[in-house]
């Protein structure tokens, strides 16, 4: 409201006083604003001992009279009335409420004003207003809703009408963070604009560089999919290490472990995290999925992601945050996160934990199989009573790369690729759906040979 | 109007019309309060019109928001009767003053 438009406040149901205090902690100073004459508000919220009586015809002139005083006062180009339903609640006539919004919004229309006007629904998904009057008078209609879906709220946003241009259709999960208010997460509005690089950089294991045909592409997404154990968290740490060794900037998301886990099973792996964070060239965030809303966590996860300014990025693991969240906001975040960190040209690496120990795939690979550039499918292999790990490159856009089943070994430098387990690669060969399926044929077929 | 003699200072009425602009059912109210005034309460009874289109400011002050709206400053406690004052009767009761000595 304050881009240089001054603004007239219409308040139906709270008290002035109350809404100054609600946008303070928004960080919009309205006294300040009252004061150089940029905000003004018109109070027409009920009075504890007010009592009307009707007897006969009236109209809402006052009213207008008043808005039009605030509006000249301030010299205003934008009015926005909440709500204008508690008008029913002080008049009870719906038709004579009509014909006087109708007045009002036509008196606003010719001092050229721009008008926002809220009103309460009964139902998230009944009819649009309470009076079912409200959105007769507006050229344009904005649902908000905060819908109940799993136990999990979610708010979203929809654009309902729109005169005299194209909109974007359905409905928007939206968040209101403090520092920045209504925050919209557009789905749709994201396109498949993103230049392509043919630069390689390192995923920090040179056996993985080989077997990609020479490294990640610099723009490229990974996905690391495998059960838990099977090395996940290693290969983030060995992407951010290999990161930060070729100079570039690496900004890693834990939401499994604690910071002092992390650089401990760095240490492990002889990565010396605490340096390379001292050095400015790393930084490590961790949080429990669980203390913000998906909504929340994808807008901190851009704001960080806009203030380190990141070559790459990792996110351990992406799965995690699936527990916070419903089927739906889950998709929208997997989605909204891919095309953030696609859109800057920045490299990524997510891992996604499955639920089966042997095989498998989760709703994580479901959701961005399509729009990552690159899976890696960890695994571990049962052969002859023990439990081995093989891992496969799935998928690798815009070049060759090795599609054979590889056995590798964990120790104190990290990860190991070995070599092909045998009689397998014929398997795999195909879709992903296969993995899970011929799991047991492959482990099956290998005691036979051997 | 013969009562209006023995009315003392409490008995005073006290009655403020709001309206907007001169439109039909501003003249309206205003010409039914006139006759309310003149037929049942008389003398003890003053009325103030004020026209919110000129005095936005005093709208603002009594929190007006439909018009015609009549306020009944005094006897308190403060009594609104909003539109354009066709119903005597109710006007009268919401005033208060249907009869001779009614405080409420």
């Amino acid at each position: 409201m304050s881009n240089n438009q001054n603004g007239v406040f219409i308040t139906f149901e709270e008290t002035p006083a109350d809404v100054r205090k609600n946008l303070i902690s928004l960080g919009w100073p309205i006294q300040e604003w009252e004061e150089q004459r940029k905000w003004a508000f018109v109070d027409v919220s009920p009075q504890p001992g007010d009592e009307t009586i009707i007897a006969g015809d009236y109209d809402l002139g006052a009213l207008l009279a008043r808005i039009e005083n605030a509006i000249r006062k301030v010299n205003a180009q934008r009015v926005t009335m909440d709500t204008v339903s508690a008008i029913f609640s002080q008049f009870s006539d719906k038709r004579i409420i009509r014909r006087e919004l109708h007045r009002i919004a036509s008196g606003l229309k010719q001092l050229g004003m721009t008008a926002l006007m809220t009103a309460e629904r009964l139902e998230e998904y009944g009819d649009i207003a309470r009076y079912g009057v409200e959105e007769f008078v507006a050229d344009n209609v904005i649902i908000l809703r905060n819908v109940l879906e799993e136990e999990k709220r979610r708010r979203t946003i929809e654009i309902l009408k729109f005169r005299g241009t194209s909109h974007k259709k359905g409905e928007f999960p939206f968040t209101i963070s403090p520092s920045e208010g209504i925050v919209i997460i557009p789905l749709s509005a994201i396109e498949l604009k993103q230049k392509s690089s043919d630069l390689r950089i390192s995923s920090g294991n040179p056996d993985m560089d080989e077997m990609c045909g020479g490294g990640f592409f610099r723009d490229s997404i990974i996905l690391v999919s495998g059960a838990t154990g099977t090395g996940k968290t290693l290969m983030t740490t060995e992407f951010t290490a290999g990161g930060v060794n070729a100079g570039e900037r690496c900004l890693l998301f834990s939401y499994e472990e604690s910071r002092d886990q992390l650089f401990r099973n760095a240490t492990g792996w002889g990565i010396d995290y605490e340096t390379m964070e001292r050095e400015g060239k790393l930084r490590v965030i961790c949080t429990y999925p669980e203390v913000a809303s998906l909504e929340d966590h994808l807008i901190d996860i851009k704001a960080q992601i806009e203030a380190f300014q990141p070559n790459r990025v990792a996110i351990d693991s992406l799965s995690a945050l699936e527990r916070i969240s419903t089927f739906k906001s889950y998709r929208e975040f997997v989605l909204g996160i891919t095309s953030f960190i696609k859109d800057r040209e920045t490299a990524g690496l997510f891992t996604s934990t499955t639920p089966a120990l042997l095989g498998g795939t989760s709703i994580t690979e479901a959701h961005i199989s399509t729009i990552t550039d690159s899976i890696i499918i960890l695994r571990y292999v049962e052969i002859f009573g023990e439990m081995r790990r093989g891992l496969t490159v799935l998928k690798m856009r815009g070049s060759g790369h090795d599609k054979g089943i590889r056995e590798f070994v964990i120790d104190g430098h990290g990860m190991h690729i070995g070599k092909q387990f045998r009689n397998i690669a014929g398997i795999l060969s195909g879709n992903i759906i296969h993995v899970a399926g011929l799991d047991d044929d492959r482990i099956g077929g290998l005691f036979k040979d051997e | 109007m013969s009562k209006s003699g023995n009315a003392v200072a409490e008995d005073r009425i006290i009655l403020t019309l709001y309206v907007a602009g001169a439109n039909p059912s501003s003249e309206r109210a205003i010409a039914n309060i006139e006759q309310i005034r003149s037929r049942y309460l008389g003398e003890r009874c003053h009325v103030r019109v004020v026209d919110v289109l000129a005095q936005p400011d005093v709208a603002v002050a009594a929190r007006v928001m439909g018009t015609p709206t009549l306020v009944r400053e005094q006897p308190l406690p403060e009594r609104r009767i909003i539109g354009d004052l066709g119903d005597f009767a109710a006007v009268l009761k919401a005033i208060g003053a249907s009869r001779a000595g009614d405080e409420n």
